[in-house]
This record gives C-alpha cells, structure tokens and sequence, in this order.
C-alpha cells in the first residue's frame, strides 16, 4: 500500500491516467445519481433497485453488442425498456409506497433489487459482462496515458444525457409538472397537475436515466450482483451534493470517480469496492457530527 | 398491555408445553435436525433485528455486520486455541494437520461463542455513537453500506482466508452428532433471547425505547438519556446477533465473507422480512414471524429449486407493500375491531 503510493509519487503520469479514468467513469455515476435525486425530490422514495436498474441497462447493451448494435446505438434501446419497466414496477410497487413510511419503500425497493439480481443471474449467467466497443485508444506522454476513446465517448455522451434530462425538467411542460409536485404536491393537484401520474413519470424516467447510464457503464463492466455499489454510489453522491443541485451532482460524482480510481490502485483492486462503501459510511458520519454540533441530525 | 404479559398458570403452562416441544422437536424429527437449528437462530436473528428495529425504531438493513463478525470471531478463537489461523486457512482447513479432538472442539465452542459476543457487542457500542444519531433514510442506508463493507474487507483479508472463506474446525467422530449440540445450544439462545426481550420490554427500559420510536426529541426533552438507551439496546442486539452468528456458521461450516457472514441479500434482510412478517414491534411477532419464513423458505426451496431467491424477494415486496403490520398486528387489529363491534351492539 506504502508502495504503491511511492508509485504515484514517483510517476506523475500514472496519477494522471488514475484522474482521467475517475472522471471518466463518474459521469455514469452522476447519471444514476441525478435519477435517484429526481426520484427522491419528488416521491421521497430512495430507490434501492437504482444499481440493479443500471445493470439491466447494460445487460441490454451486452446482448446487443453481441448481435452487432454498437453502444450508442443501444443506449436509447435500453432506456426504452427500463422506462417500461419503470411504469410496470410503479404501478405494481412503487404507487403503494409514495407518502408510506420510509421503512417500508427502502424495504419494498430492496426487494425489487434482489428479484432483478436474481432474474439477470438466471439469464445472463452470473460471469462479469462488457460490451466491447473496440474503438482503440489516444496515447498521450509517449504512450504513460492511455485514453480509451469509447470511454470519452460514453463521458460525452452522459454530459449530453445530462443536458438533455436538465432542459426538459426546466423548460417543457411536463418538466415543470414534476418539479411543482416535487416543491408541493397539494398545491399542485389544486391546479389540475395528476400527481399520481407524475410519481409515475418520474420512477419511469429515473429507471430510463439508469438504463442508458448503465449501457455506456457496459463498456466497463456489468454484473448481476454489481447493482447495490451503484445504488450507493448514486446516494452518495446525492448525500454531498443535495436535493436538487445539478451541478453539486456533477462534481461530488467526477470526485467520487477519481477517488475510487485512486483507492482502487492504492489498496488494490479487491478493496475498491470496500472502499466506496467505507466513504459512504465516512461521509455519512462526518456530515452528521457537522450537524450535531447545531444539535440537528440526518433525517 | 403491561398486564397482559402478567405470568398466569395457563401461560405457564403453555410456555412449559412449548419447551418440551423444542427440547423433543429434534428427536421426533431427525431429519429436520438443520433446518429446526437455522429456525431457532433465525428466530434470535428476528428478535434483536425487531429490539431496534420495531421496539425503538431505528430500521436498520445492517444488523447483518453483527451475525457475520459473531461468525469469524469464534471461528477464530475455536481454530486459533489450538492452531495458527493464517496457516489453517491457507491449507483451506484441510488435510491431517488440523485435527480437533472432541474436548478441542467443545472448549473452542465454549470460548468461541462468548468471544463472538463480545467482539460484536464491542463493534456495536462503537459504532452505536457514530451511527445511532442519523434518523430516517440516512440510517437504514449507513447501516446497509456498513454490512456490505464489511464483507468486501473480510474477502480481502488472506489471514481469514480471504474471499474463498474459512471453514468452521471439523467436528470430531467421536463427538457424535454435533448438530444436535448445536441444536440446543441455539435452543438456549432463542429461551435466554426471548425472556430477557420479554423482560427488558416489561420494564423501563421498554418504556424508554418506544418513547424513542414514537417521538425521539419529545422523549429527550422529558429527560430521558436517549443516546445511552439506543447504545445499549443496539449492543444487546449485537451481542445476540453475534452468539447466533457462531452458532450459525458452525452449523453451515463454511464461512463465505459475502455470501454467509456479511449476507446482505439474504440473511440481512431475512431477518427483516421475519419481524415484519410477524408483526414488527411485538414480542410474539418475530417468533412468529421466525417460523412462518422458515417454513416458506423450505417449501420455495423444495418446489421452486433455482428461482427461491427470486420467489423470496416477491414475498419481501409483498410483506413491505401489502401486509405491514404483520401477522401479530393483523390479529389484534382484527380482535380490535371485533371488540369495538361488540360494544356497539350489547
């Protein structure tokens, strides 16, 4: 661990290719958690099945990698499914849920994880997946920082996503519908705004959000199991940044894409994942010690 | 209600008709042997999830931590008496060179269990300061994040055997059937689980964790040390969760740091889906509730073979959304509503 911190010391270049690689990545991570602060800020629901969501979609990439549809390609196709099944899951779960005790929606969209866990274990094999884009690389530095141009491809096209997703909830109709239902509820179904179809439009679009965030993360990697580190990397995230704060977002997930990057080579591959788990808790603590000194707390 | 839980003869009678059931239960049904064990710390898991979780209201999704450090402390006392633990992993527990004669294994169980009750009852009074002040979303998810971490860093630790896991020490043939040990050694725990619940909820202390649920800053303003009150019913909680962990990882002999000892997906909410299935909040509930999952596990895992897990979650979904308040909390709303129709009509 010493070592490999006198490692980057000693070659700059690598702890350069470690931050582009983070950020790279994080862009993914700030897609599902821009998803999960919708649906928060909205139904106050923390959807546990976020990862699970983020997996299906790249599953969709895999499988049609396989058949010959490029990535970009499949990126629309999966969010297409997921907001199908976003609708379907809403109506049969999630809309008994909204304005029911936390406990209960944590509960319920845990379970709604560990049925998509199983179903993708039982038909996509329970092996690490990726859609192999086979672009090639840019090498920078006589060839010490090697960029993959898929994963610029994927970063650009999650900024697009991004943009995308921020025009619509603040310039069309329906955008400001689920963000008046987000700041009232009452208020809004004065004024002839369905609520109950909002929460349903907000599930179904965060579950597409996450199926187009997880085709681009198939040029990573995709596990049936891999779900629940995104889910908390997306609360993470939301946790430092906010209900609300797109650009907090965006730089709390580029950071948190770095960080792991860095913690992955440092601790070493097999402790990457405790790691993002350990930040939460870290985070999570820290954040409540800050605010017990007001005598407030995190609720 | 405090009356109600009152020791009359014909409870007395019924409780004593129930011990005799669960010291006969594995005789009459030897081929059950395991599945009765995993019943009676499920249902210990049940009852120290529901002390914080329903009794005081702190949900937590995390309680799994416990079960999983109660396993690997006495899987390390039991093998560490007598061997040296990073070579007994590193040979995968195998072979002639760790062999445990019957009073080995039995002293490493007697030493084994008490240790896993304290280190998870130390993690829990340490982290009990750090965690217990977040509320809401903010604690079930900390609380989910610390079990998951948790396995991730015992699956990268080669001196526990890392992420291919650590068996439990090989019972010896001369001890004869061990699981019929464990079987009352888990018996002990669930009665001794049990009756302190019962009786540490019939007192102040009963009190004080239902004020905290019910209104945690009205309970504070009155006076009442609410810090100390969730520190110590979280530790009591470990300090079960960790016993009925040793058991339970003896009783699989396969400690897998993901898989068995930090089972999120599993046992983590297993133990959830029981309170609630009983009836969270209620003594009687996770015991119920205990039984009930047991059960239904069998049977998925007999008629529905490779899809258990995925008929499993549907039932949590279904618990979650649709029957809330359980088992217990059904009845007594419909015995409510039954007595409230009989006033109105003399």
């Amino acid at each position: 661990m010493i070592g490999n911190l006198l490692i980057l010391h000693e070659a700059p270049a690598l702890a350069l290719q470690l931050a582009i690689d983070g950020i790279l990545i994080g862009a993914v991570f700030a897609l599902a958690a821009y998803g999960m602060a919708l649906v928060w800020g909205v139904t106050n629901i923390i959807n546990v099945a976020q990862g699970e969501f983020v997996m299906l979609g790249g599953f969709i990439a895999v499988i049609g990698a396989e058949h010959g549809i490029p990535v970009l390609l499949a990126v629309p196709l999966a969010a297409a499914c997921l907001y199908a099944l976003g609708w379907v899951l809403y109506y049969a779960v999630i809309v008994h849920l909204v304005g029911r005790d936390m406990f209960n929606s944590v509960l319920a969209t845990f379970g709604i994880a560990i049925v998509l866990q199983q179903l993708m274990a039982h038909v996509f094999g329970g092996a690490d997946r990726i859609a192999v884009a086979g672009l090639g690389s840019w090498f920078f530095l006589d060839g010490l920082v090697v960029v993959d141009k898929m994963k610029v491809l994927v970063f650009a096209a999650c900024i697009a996503l991004g943009v995308g997703l921020a025009l619509f909830l603040f310039r069309s109709r329906r955008g400001q519908a689920i963000r008046a239902v987000a700041q009232r509820p009452e208020a809004a179904s004065v004024l002839g705004i369905d609520t109950r179809k909002v929460y349903g439009l907000t599930f179904a679009l965060n579950a597409a959000i996450c199926g187009a965030a997880g085709a681009l993360a198939a040029t990573y990697t995709v596990h049936p199991y891999g779900g629940l580190s995104y889910t908390i990397r997306a609360f993470m995230i939301v946790v430092v940044a906010g209900l609300g704060n797109l650009a907090g977002v965006i730089w709390a997930a580029l950071g948190l894409g770095v960080a792991e990057s860095f913690a992955g080579f440092v601790l070493g591959p097999q402790y990457q994942i405790a790691f993002v788990f350990a930040l939460l808790v870290a985070i999570l603590v820290f954040r409540n010690w800050r605010l017990r000194r007001q005598r407030r707390y995190l609720a | 209600m405090q009356g109600g839980r009152a020791l009359t003869p014909k409870r007395l009678v019924l409780l004593a008709g129930l011990l005799a059931i669960g010291i006969a239960a594995p005789l009459v049904l030897p081929g059950y042997q395991l599945q009765l064990t995993e019943l009676l710390l499920f249902m210990v898991f049940a009852l120290a999830w529901d002390l914080v979780g329903g009794q005081m209201g702190y949900n937590s999704f995390g309680n799994v931590l416990f079960v999983g450090l109660g396993m690997y402390a006495s899987a390390i006392v039991q093998v560490g008496l007598f061997y040296d633990v990073g070579l007994y992993n590193e040979a995968r527990g195998g072979g002639t060179d760790f062999v445990f004669d019957a009073s080995q294994f039995l002293s490493g169980l007697a030493l084994g269990i008490p240790a896993a009750v304290l280190v998870s009852a130390l993690a829990a009074w340490l982290l009990g300061s750090l965690v217990l002040t977040m509320r809401g979303h903010y604690f079930a998810i900390c609380t989910l994040g610390l079990g998951i971490a948790a396995g991730q860093v015992a699956a990268g630790i080669p001196w526990i055997g890392a992420g291919s896991g650590m068996l439990t020490p090989n019972p010896p043939e001369s001890l004869g059937d061990e699981t019929l040990l464990l079987y009352y050694l888990a018996l002990g725990l669930a009665i001794a689980c049990a009756l302190s619940f019962a009786w540490l909820l019939s007192a102040r202390f009963g009190l004080a964790l239902n004020a905290i649920r019910d209104d945690e800053d009205k309970a504070e303003a009155m006076g009442l040390r609410t810090h100390a009150v969730k520190v110590t019913a979280w530790v009591i909680a470990a300090g079960f969760l960790g016993a009925a962990g040793a058991i339970y990882g003896n009783l699989v002999r396969f400690i897998d740091p993901t898989q068995t000892a930090f089972a999120g997906a599993t046992i983590g909410v297993w133990m959830i889906l029981m309170a609630l299935l009983g009836g969270k909040g209620t003594l009687l509930g996770p015991i119920v509730g205990a039984v009930v999952f047991q059960i239904t596990k069998e049977l998925f895992w007999t008629y529905l073979l490779g899809w258990q897990r995925v008929g499993l979650g549907l039932l949590i979904i279904l618990v979650a959304v649709f029957f809330p308040s359980g088992i217990v909390g059904f009845v007594r709303e419909r015995s409510a509503a039954k007595g409230r129709a009989g006033e109105q009509s003399p």
